[in-house]
């Protein structure tokens, strides 16, 4: 984790690392046209692809308007045309699992229970197939260190949008309790930034851009680290 | 910083050239090398144009080396470039010797450099052979197919597989386009260069002066498609669509812009087509440009209402990321890459026929609002994704994915 341990002498947390990263994606070969060749692909694909699925399109191409938060929705949306299951596969939230695994199963018992209750999914061919994707994910130190959350708000406007995807999406599957990196150095600093922490909290990632979330980011952390330090 | 660098931060942001140079850190001083078939014309020559010095300035050591062949290489390669998009015409054995043969020749000239590089990137399948002719090699070899290979013509692509194989990875620009092949096949949709000739900002004066020089009238609705004079750009259909457009919009004009490329013999002969479905048309100008006339493209673009490019076959269609790059939108084929630029009533519109692109232009025309709403929309899109930088920054990633192996989280020290 970005934020290191407790600093004993000071009694403050330790600097916190400012990273950065970068993802690349890689065709895993599996494609499917229809839902039971989805959901058999599904079954199977390593975790990381699951993974990419909701939260590496963040990183890669992508337009500003998303309907939905995940690729399945919007293939079963737009390329299956049965936006019954897309709303359903829509509101699947991976902060709920503590594993990839879990996701998976979630997903899979959406679309084993549309299968049981539709006839019609088991006919319904997309003319575009879904394309499962995996990626690498490449992490690497910017150099930047912060001792104090005020630094933290003078940063955050010039940060790359790879610093905002590791420190804020990815932390959620790295931390423990699924918040993110800057949440958790915060905590350090005891009940001082708690109400930044709660506002963090209530942030949807999934929706806007990654340069739009780092002005979010930028605008609360002004507003609550300058109160916090002064 | 290093002029280049410095310049490109002027357009995308210094948080983006920061992030690159923090990337580039542990890779400096390595040896990389391009290789392709053409220096000037065509996507790939217009990429690897800025993306060297660029890598250069990043402290990486890159070249860029060119094959040459004869004219019965080049219609070797032109043909597998087709059969890669589906058309099902065998090459002949004499031509595919001829293809080896070129290749062993640029090998002995090319060995050196290649066998002592890091990485090496061979481009679309032209140079494919150089792999197996340079047994000493001690880098890692990625085969970029710039192509939509999402349907081969089989007993072609089984003859490249063959050279394809043994590479360490492969790149293509869309899932969709990757072939079953023994390596990891990494996704990297290619870009534009915002310094460019092609995709600079110009004054108002420049933009008159080239409607003057093809006698465009700038009261009157001008549409565009830039590309190639090659069946699988169907510029007969948009001339089709011109007509089926026309009967509501008179006095609307095309511009048919085709460069040339030195690997591509079929474009007379589709130039002859064109001209003669645009028969004595006065408001259908086919311009034949020369390569390097990117400026009088940038303009053409910048004084077009819309950018069409309605392919039926693309790899990507970097002049729809142009198009969109100038804040026009775009009605662009339902295919391959223009899929992933061209999203419906936001940046432009994908059509399957002539008619269907006649109801959008129609539609845009009479829309002028929604024209321009697109057309801002389009510019931010492109920013964000389909900038050199970003590609740039992709091919960094690789080359620390490659040295790392298969792992999906890689941290550098």
């Amino acid at each position: 984790m970005a934020a290191a341990k407790h600093n004993a002498s000071s009694g403050s947390p330790a600097p916190f690392n400012l990273k950065d990263c970068t993802l690349i994606a890689i065709a895993t070969g599996r494609k499917a046209f229809t839902l039971v060749e989805f959901r058999d692909h599904l079954r199977e694909v390593a975790e990381d692809s699951v993974y990419h699925h909701f939260w590496g399109g963040l990183l890669g191409v992508r337009f500003e308007e998303r309907e939905f938060n995940n690729d399945f929705a919007v293939w079963c949306r737009q390329h299956l045309h049965d936006p019954e299951l897309a709303e359903q596969l829509a509101v699947v939230d991976p902060g709920e699992h503590r594993n990839l695994e879990g996701l998976r199963r979630e997903l899979l018992d959406i679309i084993d229970e549309r299968l049981d209750s539709s006839e019609l999914s088991h006919w319904l061919r997309a003319e575009q197939p879904f394309e499962f994707i995996r990626s690498q994910l490449v992490i690497f130190a910017t150099g930047k260190t912060l001792a104090r959350p005020h630094e933290l708000a003078a940063i955050l406007p010039q940060v790359a949008t790879g610093t905002i995807f590791y420190h804020f999406i990815d932390a959620r599957r790295r931390l423990a309790d699924g918040s993110d990196d800057f949440s958790a150095w915060l905590t350090g600093f005891g009940s001082r930034y708690e109400a930044f922490r709660y506002q963090l909290a209530t942030i949807d990632p999934f929706f806007a851009s990654l340069s739009q979330l780092r002005d979010e980011l930028a605008g609360l952390c002004r507003e609550h680290c300058e109160r916090g330090e002064s | 910083m290093p002029e280049m660098l410095a310049a490109y931060a002027e357009v995308v942001g210094q948080d983006v050239i920061t992030h690159l140079q923090q990337l580039a850190r542990p890779l400096k001083g390595m040896k990389v090398v391009h290789v392709n078939s053409t220096r000037v014309g065509g996507g790939v020559a217009e990429i690897l144009e800025k993306l060297v010095p660029l890598s250069n300035e990043l402290g990486i050591d890159t070249r860029w080396e060119v094959i040459s062949g004869n004219e019965d290489f080049y219609r070797c390669t032109k043909a597998m470039h087709n059969g890669l998009q589906g058309h099902r015409t065998p090459i002949a054995d004499s031509l595919l010797k001829t293809y080896e043969e070129v290749n062993r020749k640029n090998a002995e000239q090319l060995r050196p450099q290649l066998e002592e590089a890091d990485f090496v990137f061979i481009h679309d399948p032209q140079p494919a052979p150089l792999l197996g002719l340079c047994s000493n090699r001690r880098g890692r070899w990625v085969w970029r197919c710039h192509i939509d290979a999402s349907r081969p013509y089989r007993p072609l692509w089984r003859y490249l597989r063959s050279h394809i194989s043994p590479y360490d990875a492969s790149i293509f620009s869309l899932p969709a386009f990757a072939q079953s092949l023994p390596h990891p096949e990494y996704i990297i949709a290619p870009s534009i260069d915002p310094l460019s000739e092609k995709n600079i900002d110009l004054d108002i004066a420049e933009l008159d002066e080239v409607r003057r020089r093809f006698e465009l009238d700038p009261d009157r609705p001008l549409i565009l498609q830039v590309s190639r004079f090659d069946r699988f750009k169907d510029p007969v259909g948009v001339i089709e669509a011109h007509r089926l457009a026309r009967k509501f919009i008179p006095g609307l004009q095309l511009v048919l812009a085709g460069g040339t490329a030195t690997d591509d013999p079929e474009g007379g002969m589709v130039l002859q087509e064109v001209r003669q479905a645009a028969g004595d048309d006065p408001d259908i100008k086919i311009l034949l440009l020369p390569p390097d006339a990117h400026r009088t493209i940038n303009a053409l673009q910048r004084a077009s209402d819309i950018v069409i490019q309605k392919s039926t076959k693309e790899g990507f269609g970097l002049t729809v990321t142009e198009g969109l790059w100038k804040g026009k939108p775009v009605i662009g084929g339902d295919i391959g890459g223009i899929r992933l630029q061209v999203v419906n009533y936001h940046t432009g519109f994908l059509v399957r026929t002539p008619q269907g692109a006649a109801l959008r232009i129609r539609y845009l025309l009479y829309r002028r609002d929604r024209m321009a709403e697109m057309g801002a929309k389009g510019r931010q899109f492109v920013r964000e994704n389909f900038l050199l930088t970003r590609h740039l920054r992709e091919y960094l990633t690789l080359i620390v994915g490659l040295l790392h192996g298969v792992q999906y989280r890689i941290e550098l020290s």
